[in-house]
C-alpha cells in the first residue's frame, strides 16, 4: 500500500515538476494552486531570462531594473538556486545576488559588492520585503510555500477571454496579506490576475500578467504588472528573452561566478 | 577594526601627512606607473591568449560608466584646530570617476580600469589616482588577476580581522562612501577552484600602508608633541619583502567557511625612539607581522550568524618587550544580522583583541603612551531601515568599547532622488572619557558631511 502511494506521489510530482502541468477538472483547489505555483515558479529544468523592470511611482516617474536572472530546480515545490545579475541601472550594474531556496527553511542568500570586492551573507528571513525596490516582494518573485495556506475554489469565470479558476487563499499563519484571489487560466494554469487583502479587508495590490507566450512548448508570463492600488505606485515587468532548459551547470551558483559574473550565460 | 588602535603612532602620522602633501601627487604618479607597467605587460600577454583561448564563449562589448560626486565634511565642536588649512573644513572636494571594461568577445582575458579625477578644497591641489586597473585572465579552473585591485575578507561589519589589506580610516572617519575605505594593492592573484573548494592566492610585490587621519584635518593624540622630525620608513619593493595572502574556503553543512594565511607587514607604523621614556629622535617603520585565521558564516535563528579568528605574529616582537611595536594577539568576533519585515535589518557584533605577553607589555610601557587592558573590545550595533520603495535609507553604526570607554557613532540618511542622482546626509561622532583612547582622541573631530552623486 505505501508503495502504491508513493507511486502516485511520484507521477503526481512527475506531473508537476520539470514541465508544464495540465491536470484534470478533478483536481481539488490545492491542487490547482500548486499546478499553478509549479508552472509559474518552477517552469523548465532551469530558465534564463533577462528582465526589464519599471518602478513606477504615482506621478509617473520611472526607475529602472535590468537584470538577468538564472534558475535552477533541485527538488518539486522547494528546492532551487537563483542567480541574478544587475546590468542597471549604473550604480549597481555588475552587482549579483545568489539565492538557495529550500523547502524547508529560511533562504541561503549573497550579495556581491563590486565596488569593495566583497561577498557577503544577507539575512533572508525578510520574505514579504521589497524586491529590489519594487512592489514584488521576495515572496512574490520566488514563490509561497502550498502548505501555507488553505484554498477555496470561489467560481469559474472568463478574465479577458480565457476560462479561468477563481480561488481564495487564506494563510494558516501570519502572512503579508489576510486574503488573495487568484484568477488561473484553466488551459495553462499560468495565474492572470491575483488580488491581495490587509487586515482592513481592503484591496492594497493586484498583479496581472497581460502577455502569455509560449516558449519551446512552455507558457511563460512575459509582460505582467504589480500594482499598490493604495499608493499608486507600479511595477511592471517584461521578460525580454526567456529560455528553458538550457543545462546549466551547479558550479554557476557559487562565489566564484559571484564575484565575476558567468559571461557564457549572462552577456 | 584592523588597527584603530592608532595612539602609539599618531606622532608618526603628522610626519607622515606632512609628507604626504609634499609627495602626494608624485606618490600617484609612481603608483600609477607601476601599474601602467603591469597592464602593459598584461596587454602583451594577452594577445596570445586571447588567439590561444578562441574557442572560448565570452563575450562583452567595451563598457564605460562612472560617476560626478561633490562630498563635504565639517567639523561641528566648533574648537579650532592648530594649523588647519580650512579651519572646520574637513573634506571638500569635487570628484569625477570613469570606470571601464574590456572583456573581448571569444577572449578569455578582460580588462577593468576606474580612475577617479578629484579637486581638494582643504589641500588646494587637484589630483589622479587609480583606483582599481587589472588584467583577468579567466579559465576553466582557475583565473589570475594582475594590477591594482581591491581584495576585501572576512565576515565582520567595519571589524576586520583576516582582512589584511590596505584600509583608507580618514575616509571613514571624514564620511567619504564606504567603498573608499578600502584601498587597492598591486598584486596578482590566482583562483582556484575545485568541486570540493576554493583558493585565492595573492602575491603583493608592493607595499600599500593604510592611510590615518592626518595633521591638517584632525585632531589626535601624540605622546611626544615637541619632536617634529620624524623618518617613515616603508618596506621596500624587494623579493624579499613581498607580501603573500592565501584564501581557502568551501561550504559545508550549510556554512561557508574560510581559512587564511597571511605574511608581510602592519600596515599601521610602529615606533623607533632613543629612549621611549624622554627621545629627542624618534622614527616610523611597518613590522613584519603573519596572520593565521579563519571564518564561519551562516544562517541560524532566522539570522546570519559571522564569527571570525585570526592570530596576529606580530614577528619583530614576539617577546613582547619593544614598546613601539604592537604584541601579538588573538582577535575574534562574532555577529549576528536579522532581517524584519517592511525592510529594516539589524546587525550585532562583539569584538576582542587579547593580548599575547601582557606582562611584558605593562613592564615595558612608556609613560607617555596609553595603557591598553588585556583584553580590548568592541561591541557594535548597526540598524537599516528602507523606506519609500528603498529609495530612502537610514542607518546607524554604532562602535562601543568598553575597557576605553568611547564611542563612534555614525547616523545617515540617504535618498535616490532618481536612479542617478543619490544625495546622503550624515555625522560621525566620536565620544571618549579619556582623550587618548582610540575614539575618544578624536573627540574633537565630530563632524557632518554632505555627498551628492550623479551616476552615468
Amino acid at each position: 500500500m505505501r508503495n502504491i502511494k508513493a507511486l502516485i506521489m511520484i507521477l503526481v510530482l512527475g506531473m508537476v515538476w520539470a514541465k508544464p502541468s495540465f491536470p484534470g477538472d478533478t483536481l481539488t483547489p490545492e491542487e490547482i494552486v500548486r499546478a499553478c505555483y509549479a508552472n509559474f515558479y518552477y517552469a523548465g529544468n532551469d530558465m534564463k531570462a533577462r528582465i526589464l523592470m519599471k518602478l513606477i511611482d504615482k506621478g509617473g516617474q520611472e526607475r529602472i531594473r535590468e537584470l538577468t536572472m538564472l534558475r535552477k530546480n533541485y527538488a518539486e515545490g522547494g528546492g532551487q538556486k537563483y542567480f541574478i545579475y544587475f546590468h542597471q541601472p549604473s550604480d549597481v550594474k555588475n552587482t549579483t545576488f545568489m539565492v538557495y531556496k529550500y523547502p524547508d527553511r529560511d533562504d541561503d542568500r549573497w550579495l556581491f559588492i563590486p565596488a569593495i570586492n566583497l561577498v557577503k551573507r544577507i539575512a533572508a528571513n525578510d520574505k514579504y520585503s521589497s524586491f529590489v525596490g519594487s512592489d514584488f516582494s521576495y515572496e512574490d518573485v520566488s514563490g509561497r510555500k502550498i502548505q501555507e495556506d488553505s484554498y477555496r475554489l470561489l467560481k469559474e469565470e472568463e478574465l479577458n477571454g480565457k476560462s479561468c479558476f477563481v480561488i481564495e487563499s487564506l494563510p494558516k499563519g501570519s502572512a503579508e496579506y489576510t486574503k488573495r484571489i487568484s484568477w488561473i487560466d484553466k488551459v495553462n494554469y499560468l495565474p492572470l490576475r491575483e488580488e491581495f487583502y490587509d487586515k482592513q479587508n481592503e484591496l492594497y495590490r493586484q498583479f496581472e500578467a497581460f502577455e502569455i507566450k509560449d516558449i519551446n512548448g512552455i507558457p511563460t508570463a512575459t509582460k505582467t504588472v504589480m500594482k499598490n492600488v493604495k499608493t499608486g505606485h507600479r511595477t511592471e515587468v517584461t521578460f525580454q528573452s526567456t529560455e528553458y532548459n538550457l543545462g546549466i551547470g551547479d558550479d554557476i551558483f557559487s562565489e566564484r561566478y559571484l564575484r565575476r559574473r558567468p559571461t557564457e550565460w549572462i552577456k | 577594526m584592523d588597527k584603530v588602535d592608532n595612539r602609539r603612532i599618531i606622532s608618526r602620522r603628522k610626519a607622515q601627512s606632512v609628507k604626504r602633501k609634499t609627495k602626494n601627487l608624485k606618490l600617484y604618479a609612481l603608483r600609477f606607473n607601476f601599474t601602467l607597467y603591469v597592464l602593459c605587460f598584461a596587454l602583451n600577454c594577452s594577445s596570445a591568449i586571447i588567439f590561444l583561448s578562441s574557442n572560448l564563449s565570452y563575450a562583452e562589448e567595451p563598457f564605460i560608466r562612472g560617476f560626478l560626486q561633490t562630498n563635504y565634511s565639517a567639523r561641528i565642536t566648533g574648537v579650532k584646530l592648530p594649523g588647519a588649512k580650512r579651519q572646520e573644513l574637513m573634506l571638500g572636494e569635487e570628484r569625477g570617476r570613469l570606470d571601464g571594461s574590456y572583456y573581448p568577445s571569444n577572449a578569455c582575458v578582460g580588462f577593468d580600469v576606474k580612475a577617479d579625477l578629484f579637486h581638494d578644497w582643504v589641500e588646494g591641489d587637484w589630483g589622479v589616482t587609480l583606483r582599481e586597473g587589472y588584467m583577468d585572465c579567466l579559465m576553466d579552473k582557475f583565473d589570475v588577476r594582475i594590477g591594482r585591485q581591491i581584495v576585501t575578507w572576512g565576515v565582520g561589519d567595519l571589524l576586520f580581522i583576516n582582512d589584511v589589506f590596505p584600509k583608507d580610516w580618514e575616509a571613514l572617519y571624514l564620511g567619504r562612501p564606504l567603498e573608499y575605505l578600502k584601498q587597492g594593492v598591486d598584486a596578482g592573484k590566482l583562483s582556484l577552484y575545485t568541486d570540493l573548494a576554493s583558493a585565492e592566492f595573492i602575491v603583493i610585490p608592493h607595499f600599500t600602508p593604510d592611510n590615518l587621519p592626518s595633521a591638517g584635518r584632525f585632531f589626535f593624540f601624540d605622546p611626544y608633541p615637541n619632536i617634529m622630525n620624524r623618518e617613515v620608513e616603508k618596506p621596500k619593493t624587494t623579493f624579499g619583502n613581498t607580501e603573500y595572502a592565501l584564501r581557502v574556503y568551501m561550504s559545508l553543512a550549510g556554512a561557508d567557511l574560510s581559512a587564511y594565511a597571511y605574511k608581510g607587514f602592519y600596515r599601521d607604523p610602529a615606533q623607533r625612539a632613543d629612549n621611549f621614556t624622554s627621545p629627542t629622535t624618534t622614527s616610523y617603520f611597518y613590522p613584519e607581522l603573519a596572520v593565521y585565521g579563519a571564518s564561519l558564516q551562516k544562517n541560524v535563528l532566522g539570522g546570519v550568524v559571522s564569527a571570525e579568528y585570526g592570530y596576529y605574529d606580530s614577528m619583530n616582537d614576539r617577546n613582547g618587550k619593544n614598546p613601539g611595536i604592537e604584541n601579538s594577539q588573538s582577535k575574534f568576533l562574532i555577529g549576528y544580522q536579522k532581517a524584519f519585515q517592511n525592510d529594516m535589518t539589524i546587525g550585532l557584533q562583539y569584538y576582542g583583541e587579547l593580548m599575547s605577553q601582557y606582562k611584558e607589555y605593562n613592564a615595558n610601557l612608556p609613560p607617555a603612551f596609553y595603557r591598553k587592558k588585556e583584553l580590548h573590545q568592541y561591541i557594535t550595533l548597526r540598524v537599516t531601515k528602507l523606506l519609500k520603495y528603498q529609495t530612502v535609507k537610514l542607518s546607524l553604526f554604532t562602535f562601543y568599547s568598553p575597557d576605553e570607554e568611547d564611542f563612534f557613532i555614525t547616523p545617515e540618511a540617504s535618498i535616490n532622488v532618481t536612479d542617478n542622482m543619490l544625495l546622503v546626509l550624515g555625522t560621525n561622532i566620536f565620544v571618549g572619557v579619556k582623550d587618548n583612547t582610540t575614539f575618544g582622541q578624536q573627540h574633537k573631530n565630530s563632524n557632518l558631511y554632505a555627498l551628492a552623486r550623479y551616476s552615468f
